[in-house]
């Protein structure tokens, strides 16, 4: 009784503070979304999904989904057939919370009717569910690569303390369900019980000590709650509410991070997901790992972790909440203000260029101008195709501010943008070619570009090859399409450069592949990894890409081709390349 | 005084009495990768921002490492941190991070 009243004050006031927090424009965002009807009817959806059956995690593999949907439903689906009982049987105890937890310990022989033994029936069936569960939860600890986790997480001594507290809810009940099932009657599982320890010792000294260590087990369990990452029980459906009301995290610990940070239940989902994990020592880097610290206010730690992070969003396609941490690191990030401040007044004073004829722009961006094969492919296919283009940084231009924004800076990155932006109005043009998907993300989110359609180069060029307008002839190469971080998992684009690659030679996908693809390692997110430890990273990308024998890799990002480039046994290719290299001769400028 | 048919230009005198290492080495600290400068000049000649002002890595850390931290400071204020001196670094320094450093600990 104690702990279910401290969890509920506890909670409301938590909700409370959270709600508070929210700057002004998400409160109210979050306020209209408890009305809008679509929303009311995905926030129910995705709280079944989520929060009861977990979805996800049955997705990941059965036996994790089972051991999670069988204690969290499980216990749900007592609960409420607890209620069910009270009501039918006690309808004036209903009120008091804890009656239908000790409902067999205050009623007795409600077996004797039909409705009855089907209701006991059905209580002892769940009841078995969870202790299979939970079975299986003990065997996770002990080997978890049984259920498909190749690491979890390392637990503080509190957690561990709730967990076994968690644990031994279960089978205690069934203890004292059983010796009470002489009495209050039961069903197959508690009247096996009370059979089997009736032949050793007799069951009634037992019934009240029984019933005490179950409730002192639960007890324990709802004080330490709020300490331990079983919080995640309460704050989901909050969380989920507040996602879908599309609000994000703009700062790491208050508001929509609080939520995000006490719904986090420290799975270490996301630990074999981070690609910085095929090194031991690159472990505790880990997402998991950085909320937790968010948690415990480990400031050095923190910052760690949030400046290692390569932020290719891993993590957060693998956790079963869909938690957006790498929002947090970037939010993390803009809180450190430096002593010197960056100094961008020559911005004003580069000239705008002239409104040009050409109608279509094409932007190559800082790493393509390291890459020139890129940039060189995709001119050579616009003048194939007798396209009207302006090549904007023909001879070097503006960064697009997108690695100024990885690092944090936001303020410097608007400045950028600001002036990239008036440079790219002043042309006149209406369509914009990006063929970096770094430069691309940032276009498509941070710009305000009216007039202009942004389009990547591989939806361009895939456009183009179904018009007709670049005949291609096919070779028996197979080539293996890696994606890059930004324009997979970053920008949902995934078809469009395979449906290329198909026209032109025989695709075969690598063995983790679309919003799974492993980061080449070469992200510009991480601020403080070594050329060594990337290094690592790319060894474990290419062998993802050489898992189904490919002749070439393709990739449609500069900094994924130079840097697959230093490190492939195979020939790597940009998208532009193949197009170019497989061209009808006929077509061929000489 | 021998008259050696040269002078010495005063600018260009390194006086170490005056260099106050604190700082120094707290940015060795945060990114000791900095003293395998080689000083090749890779990072300037891909520099973004250095197609419209004067910024140059090179020359930051050579300032630095002789104590002239105003100057220093002057030269890599306009960075655009687009990582293009990362990828081109032949002793694979980790420039971007190194600039963050520097901005982060000198103070100007």
């Amino acid at each position: 009784m104690v702990g279910m009243v401290f969890i509920l004050v506890y909670c409301l006031l938590g909700l409370i503070k959270m709600i508070y927090q929210l700057p002004i424009r998400d409160r109210n965002k979050f306020l209209l979304s408890l009305i809008t009807p679509t929303l009311i009817f995905k926030n129910i959806k995705d709280i079944l999904l989520t929060v009861l059956l977990h979805v996800k995690m049955w997705k990941k593999n059965p036996l994790l989904g089972f051991m999670h949907s069988s204690i969290a439903f499980g216990w749900f689906c007592i609960i409420i057939i607890g209620h069910i009982e009270t009501l039918i049987y006690v309808p004036h105890r209903v009120k008091l919370f804890y009656y239908p937890i000790f409902f067999r310990y205050f009623v007795m022989s409600t077996h004797e009717t039909v409705r009855g033994a089907f209701l006991c029936f059905l209580m002892d069936s769940i009841l078995l569910i969870i202790l299979l569960g939970i079975a299986l939860a003990v065997i996770k600890r002990i080997r978890s690569s049984i259920l498909g986790m190749r690491r979890t997480t390392k637990q503080s001594l509190i957690n561990n303390v709730a967990m076994i507290a968690l644990w031994s809810i279960f089978p205690l009940r069934l203890l004292a369900e059983g010796f009470t099932a002489g009495i209050s009657g039961g069903s197959f599982l508690t009247k096996g019980v009370s059979d089997l320890f009736g032949n050793f010792f007799s069951n009634d000294l037992k019934i009240l000590p029984s019933w005490w260590a179950y409730s002192i087990s639960l007890g324990v369990f709802f004080v330490l709650l709020p300490w331990t990452r079983y919080m995640h029980i309460p704050t989901e459906a909050i969380y989920i509410m507040f996602k879908n009301a599309g609000i994000k995290a703009s700062h790491p610990t208050k508001g929509y991070a609080l939520a995000e940070i006490y719904t986090c239940p420290s799975c270490g989902l996301c630990i074999d997901a981070c690609p910085m994990g095929t090194q031991k020592k690159n472990l505790p880097y880990s997402s998991v790992y950085f909320i937790r610290q968010l948690r415990n206010k480990n400031k050095e730690k923190i910052e760690e972790i949030a400046n290692k992070c390569l932020m290719c969003g891993k993590c957060v396609e693998a956790c079963p909440q869909g938690l957006d941490s790498v929002a947090l690191k970037l939010a993390q990030r803009s809180l450190i203000k430096p002593n010197t401040k960056n100094d961008f007044s020559y911005l004003s004073r580069i000239e705008l260029p002239k409104a040009k004829p050409e109608k279509v722009l094409y932007y190559a961006g800082c790493m393509t101008q390291l890459t020139p094969t890129i940039s060189r492919s995709v001119t050579k296919l616009l003048d194939i195709m007798n396209v009207d283009y302006n090549f904007i940084d023909e001879e070097g231009g503006m960064c697009c501010g997108r690695p100024m924004l990885l690092a944090g800076k936001t303020y410097e990155a608007e400045r950028i943008v600001r002036k990239n932006s008036d440079m790219i109005l002043a042309t006149g043009a209406s369509t914009l070619i990006v063929s970096c998907p770094i430069c691309y993300k940032m276009f498509k989110e941070k710009y305000n570009l009216p007039g202009i359609n942004i389009i990547n180069y591989t939806e361009y060029f895939d456009q183009k090859v179904k018009e007709g307008k670049l005949p291609l002839k096919s070779t028996n190469k197979k080539y293996v399409y890696h994606d890059p971080c930004e324009l997979g998992r970053g920008s949902g684009i995934y078809k469009q450069p395979r449906e290329i690659i198909a026209n032109i030679g025989y695709l075969v996908e690598a063995d983790e592949s679309k919003n799974k693809s492993i980061c080449c390692g070469g992200s510009l997110g991480s601020l403080t990894l070594s050329y060594e430890d990337r290094t690592h990273i790319t060894d474990l990308a290419v062998r993802n890409l050489l898992f189904n024998k490919p002749d070439e890799i393709v990739t449609a990002c500069p900094l994924c081709y130079k840097t697959f480039s230093n490190n492939s046994p195979i020939k790597v290719k940009d998208i532009s390349q193949i197009l170019v290299e497989n061209i009808t001769n006929n077509n061929k400028l000489s | 005084m021998i008259d050696f048919g040269y002078n010495i230009d005063q600018s260009s005198v390194i006086d170490m009495t005056k260099f106050d290492p604190t700082l120094y080495n707290k940015l060795i600290e945060a990114e000791p990768d900095v003293l395998k400068c080689m000083a090749c000049g890779r990072c300037t000649a891909s520099c973004t921002a250095g197609q419209f002002t004067h910024v140059d890595l090179r020359r930051c850390i050579l300032l630095l490492s002789r104590g002239k931290d105003k100057d220093a400071l002057k030269e890599i204020k306009p960075c655009l941190l687009c990582g293009k001196c990362n990828l081109v670094c032949p002793r694979g320094i980790n420039t971007r991070h190194l600039i963050l450093c520097i901005l982060r600990i000198y103070k100007q």
